[in-house]
């Protein structure tokens, strides 16, 4: 699935300002309630950063962990919950290994990123001011890894 | 629990206005500010907890243990978003508590718990025994450490590690209240006038905040500024003896960057990023951590004669974690060190510490006896060196460099003038923050080895902005990224739906001002106050680039007549009736 796309965190630049928070509970809920936000920074004091959110497993521990089958995987493994099967037991926000299950305790249903799907790619990538988000596929990580491990030799040992 | 009067929040916007007008309306002539009497006043303003780019600052004053006259600080780091979110926007705390306890904001709900089992511990450690108590991983904290329970008048907040309310004292008031803690947890949104429209101008703001305006913050954060001082001759050397310092590049910015910053922060909200943390990771202060800002460096190296990084992260860790305003300590301890190298204070007096300039790990030393009050010489120097050199006597006094009994930010005195002008005037003490003024000597827009009436007109400016931006409360660092102020109003607009325009803010900016003056007065402020410590006029400056440098008496009298003048205050620096009707101050308790 070298397709699929989800958005991934560079822990060396995120710098934990939270604007990605913000942007997720202005344009997805048109509040500003970034307790409620799909992804999520993490701190762990003193010098790690790293904004979290729902990886698109394959075959992913949230869906297997629901009695309910409410929810299930669409389009390049997005999660989709079906709020009205959902009665908010939370098992799926214990299940998911990233955290990025949330609970809505008000409406008593799970919710999780879906990748800002009414947009033409997801709001927090956009504002993210240190580029430390990125929405790729992870073959295109890999190779930029690679990219940059030869620039990094090239710059020891001097081109040429 | 009170509902702020929309004329009021209108008025003074938040933030500084705000705790200017609550500490003038609450607290009486007379009052000993480590008594029960004095008020804590935490105010968040209008635009915490929104997109708006580094807004989560909040403002905290009392009147001032070290001053006597009106204190506070403003902070970053999660606190004002928080409580933003938890429903308030201001907290003002009277009385004292009978034992060491903490208040927990959590939503609607406000406890007082028991913190005797967090008394004695340091700020972060305070921070992580909260959470880890209460079970909440995003509780935010401001607390204090050892030397605000020992109420040291240079006693400091802390809050999110590395955000601290470091002048003026303010820790010691918490200690006096018996108050560790102030913790908040919010989780409800947060209400603007008009989002979308507000969105949109934020993004345009963030990019304009990746551009030049803040590009020195965020490389190398406010260290930037120690090789451009030198270069002026503006860098405080040797406690102000002199503006440029042997192993400036030692501990520059730049050197600091590669050898130690392992991290670059940022506050929520924030798309700039300065603060750099330091990790040492060899030599005598292995395991060091801190965030290291221009003037905690500054004063605690340089002036200090000190040009080692390493135990500079470790004397601001130290500050930061004990509890203690870095600059005043900086200021305090090369007061300390000219003494001593003047034979005012001996060996004996230092407890056996060798109190020399350079001398890095005295220096060290001295910042941790401080912090906890401990012998002979932390009990001299724990309330700063306007107090000390009152116990030392003889000609010690000289060598104080402090305005208001505060000690002076890491700008030289002699060789930028206007700036001094600003410190001198300034409502809480020699302090760079009030009116920016230091920046025309800097780019060189005026003489900065002279001073005359006109300079009177850019502190005035000066400090009626800074009032509205410390009170709507965005960033200073910041400040360049709006195209004028006028930019800064329509945020407030934006947020609050006020149509306030340019002229309305620095209007409130001016009527706050005169509010903080006001309460000075009423706690015996004149014209006395208003001058920078002798050495400024006494000393010539001996260095390569500013020799000679010194401040001419009959010059600084006119600069500062011709600042009182623009501010429309009598010749006593004393506001007068038709200017306060002028900008409608609420005078609830009347003008003494």
């Amino acid at each position: 699935m070298a397709g699929k796309k989800i958005i991934v965190c560079d822990m060396d630049k995120c710098a934990g300002c939270e604007l990605c928070e913000y942007a997720c509970s202005i344009y997805k809920d048109g509040e500003i309630n970034w307790n409620r936000a799909r992804i999520r920074h993490i701190r762990i004091e003193p010098i790690y950063d790293i904004a979290i959110l729902c990886r698109k497993c394959e075959s992913p521990e949230c869906m297997r962990a629901c009695p309910r089958e409410a929810i299930s995987v669409i389009g390049d493994s997005s999660v989709m919950i079906d709020e009205e099967k959902c009665n908010g037991c939370g098992w799926c926000v214990e299940a998911c290994d990233f955290g990025a299950m949330r609970l809505d305790e008000v409406n008593d249903h799970a919710y999780t990123c879906d990748f800002c799907a009414e947009y033409e790619q997801p709001k927090c990538v956009e504002v993210c001011p240190f580029e430390a988000l990125e929405f790729t596929t992870l073959d295109q990580v890999s190779f930029d890894k690679g990219k940059r491990a030869l620039m990094r030799v090239i710059q020891e040992k001097g081109a040429g | 629990m009170e509902v702020l009067p929309e004329e009021i929040a209108r008025k003074y916007i938040g933030g500084y206005g705000l705790v200017a007008w609550s500490l003038y309306n609450e607290i009486p002539a007379g009052v000993d500010p480590l008594s029960p009497q004095n008020v804590i006043a935490l105010w968040t303003g209008p635009v915490a907890g929104t997109p708006v780019p580094v807004s989560s600052k909040y403002v905290l004053g009392a009147l001032s243990p070290l001053t006597g006259f009106i204190g506070f600080g403003i902070s970053s780091g999660g606190i004002a978003s928080e409580l933003k979110a938890a429903g308030w926007d201001g907290i003002v705390i009277h009385g004292r508590a009978s034992s060491p306890v903490y208040l927990y904001i959590n939503n609607k709900s406000i406890e007082i718990k028991d913190a005797g089992h967090l008394w004695g511990k340091s700020t972060w450690d305070t921070e992580e025994e909260i959470r880890r108590e209460l079970d909440d991983d995003e509780i935010r904290v401001a607390g204090i450490g050892p030397s605000g329970e020992l109420m040291n008048r240079l006693a400091n907040i802390t809050n999110d590690r590395n955000r601290q309310v470091g002048r003026t004292g303010m820790g010691a008031v918490m200690g006096s209240k018996n108050l560790k803690a102030i913790c908040m947890r919010g989780t409800e949104s947060v209400e603007v006038a008009a989002l979308d429209e507000l969105m949109e101008l934020c993004r345009d703001l963030y990019l304009r905040c990746r551009g030049p305006a803040t590009e020195k913050y965020r490389v190398f954060g406010t260290p930037a500024n120690v090789l451009v001082h030198n270069r002026l001759g503006c860098l405080p050397t040797n406690n102000f003896q002199k503006g440029t310092f042997k192993y400036a590049e030692d501990v520059s910015g730049e050197t600091m960057l590669k050898n130690l910053v392992k991290k670059i922060s940022a506050c929520p909200s924030c798309p700039i990023a300065c603060d750099h943390i330091n990790m040492v990771e060899e030599g005598p202060w292995a395991g060091a951590v801190a965030s290291v800002d221009y003037e905690s460096l500054e004063l605690l190296g340089p002036n200090c004669g000190v040009g080692d990084l390493n135990a500079i992260t470790r004397a601001v860790e130290y500050c930061d974690t004990l509890g203690m305003d870095t600059i005043s300590a900086g200021g305090t301890i090369a007061w300390a060190m000219e003494c001593y190298e003047r034979g005012l204070l001996s060996k004996e007096d230092c407890d056996g510490l060798e109190l020399r300039f350079g001398n890095a790990e005295a220096m060290v030393e001295a910042v941790r006896r401080m912090c906890l009050r401990e012998g002979k010489l932390g009990e001299l120097l724990s309330d700063g060196s306007a107090r000390a050199a009152e116990k030392v006597g003889k000609d010690s006094s000289q060598y104080v460099i402090t305005n208001k009994k505060m000690e002076w930010g890491a700008y030289s005195m002699r060789s930028l003038q206007t700036s001094t002008l600003g410190f001198a005037t300034s409502v809480r003490g020699a302090d760079y923050l009030r009116s920016g003024s230091y920046q025309d000597d800097v780019k060189g827009k005026v003489d900065r080895y002279k001073l005359d009436r006109s300079r009177g007109k850019i502190v005035y400016e000066g400090e009626n902005l800074y009032a509205a931006i410390d009170s709507m409360v965005i960033c200073k660092f910041t400040r360049g990224i709006y195209k004028d102020p006028g930019e800064m109003a329509r945020v407030i607009r934006l947020v609050t739906g006020f149509d306030m325009d340019e002229e309305e803010m620095i209007r409130a900016g001016e009527r706050i001002h005169n509010q903080a003056k006001l309460f000075n007065i009423r706690f015996g402020a004149a014209r006395k106050d208003d001058y920078p410590p002798p050495r400024a006029f006494n000393e010539k400056l001996y260095d390569d680039v500013s020799d000679g440098a010194v401040i001419k008496y009959e010059e600084y009298e006119e600069a500062l007549s011709g600042y009182y003048e623009h501010r429309g205050w009598n010749e006593e620096g004393v506001p007068t009736k038709e200017l306060l009707k002028k900008l409608e101050l609420d005078m609830g308790m009347g003008v003494e």
